[in-house]
């Protein structure tokens, strides 16, 4: 039998925090066994079994940084869903769930790298770009990054006390309903927007739902920006 | 059905592939399409997923469990390789 821990194994994850973002949204800090680190960016797999044996496995992006150590996963409430209401409203210190990874090596982002980054958020697409953000602070990184941000509500932007400090320029468009004395954006993200706001030539994370990230890709891709440099997740729900 | 993207096929793929799938670089047997795995539109139901191409929408690759074995089918990809 190998000791070894391989990220592709299932493992039983501990959670050792929780924090709540947002009405609708937690942040769990993981004790998992075995944990060798994570690039910013990258996701993990967890499964839930119910009592009967019924099994629903998702993927969470890692919200921390590299540098946290335990990794920590920010889960927004899908209405209807099946597991991330458990995640957000039932979990408690010490529950336990299967958790494998982390997984994914392109959509990831290293301080290492010296070209401009431009990231954009539809909702909670925003956790592996706060994980890219977290590690560019802590790393020292000088590299020009800015994000912008699609919400509904200001009660649905995750992060929003430590964006304030995060050390980019953050540009935040409300699709739904915007605060009293808001001045910015209030509209999807659109051609004008990105070409207002985005930081072009450099790199492009998107991550958001599927019609948020391939509209935005278009738009990009329409401005001019080549599509290698354009790097995208869509997220599911559940 | 809404389709994601090859990101979200990493871990399951990792049952398959020792190298990371997001980063791997495939060229779609249909229409010659090369491109990075992470941005192939994946499609998943509960037994399994499909990935399919970005430009020609051809299955790429069929991953299914069940019956007591784990099935691969990758004859709509003509190359696959990762840099190194």
């Amino acid at each position: 039998m190998s000791s070894v821990i391989r990220a592709t194994d299932w493992r039983e994850a501990t959670v050792a925090a929780i924090a709540p973002e947002t009405p609708r949204a937690a942040t769990l800090t993981l004790d998992v066994p075995g944990w060798d680190g994570h690039r910013a960016g990258q996701h993990v797999d967890v499964r839930l079994t119910a009592e009967d044996g019924y099994r629903a496995q998702r993927s969470y992006s890692i919200a921390s940084a590299p540098e946290d150590g335990r990794p920590m996963i920010t889960v927004e409430e899908l209405f209807d869903g099946e597991v991330s209401p458990w995640f957000v409203q039932v979990a408690a210190e010490g529950d336990m769930f299967e958790v494998r990874g982390p997984f994914g090596g392109w959509f990831v982002w290293d301080a290492s790298e010296t070209q401009p980054i431009m990231l954009i958020a539809g909702g909670s697409g925003l956790v592996p770009l706060m994980s890219m953000l977290r590690h560019r602070r802590n790393a020292g990184s000088q590299v020009p990054a800015k994000l912008l941000v699609s919400a509904r509500e200001a009660d649905d932007v995750l992060y929003a006390r430590e964006l304030e400090t995060i050390g980019v320029d953050v540009v935040l468009t409300y699709t739904r309903r915007a605060p009293r004395d808001w001045t910015g954006y209030t509209r999807r993200v659109d051609r004008a927007m990105l070409q207002e706001t985005a930081i072009l030539g450099g790199r492009t994370y998107i991550c958001g739902p599927t019609t948020f990230v391939e509209t935005v890709a278009d738009h990009l891709v329409a401005l001019g920006e080549p599509p290698a440099n354009i790097r995208t997740e869509r997220f599911g729900g559940g | 059905m809404e389709h994601l993207d090859g990101n979200a096929a990493a871990g399951e793929l990792s049952e398959v592939f020792a190298l990371d799938v997001t980063t791997a670089v495939a060229t779609c047997a249909g229409c010659g399409m090369t491109g990075p795995v992470a941005q192939a539109m994946v499609y998943e139901a509960g037994m399994g997923t499909v990935l399919r191409c970005p430009q020609c929408d051809a299955v790429l690759l069929r991953y299914v469990r069940g019956g007591g074995e784990l099935r691969v089918e990758m004859r709509g990809i003509r190359v696959m390789h990762w840099p190194t």
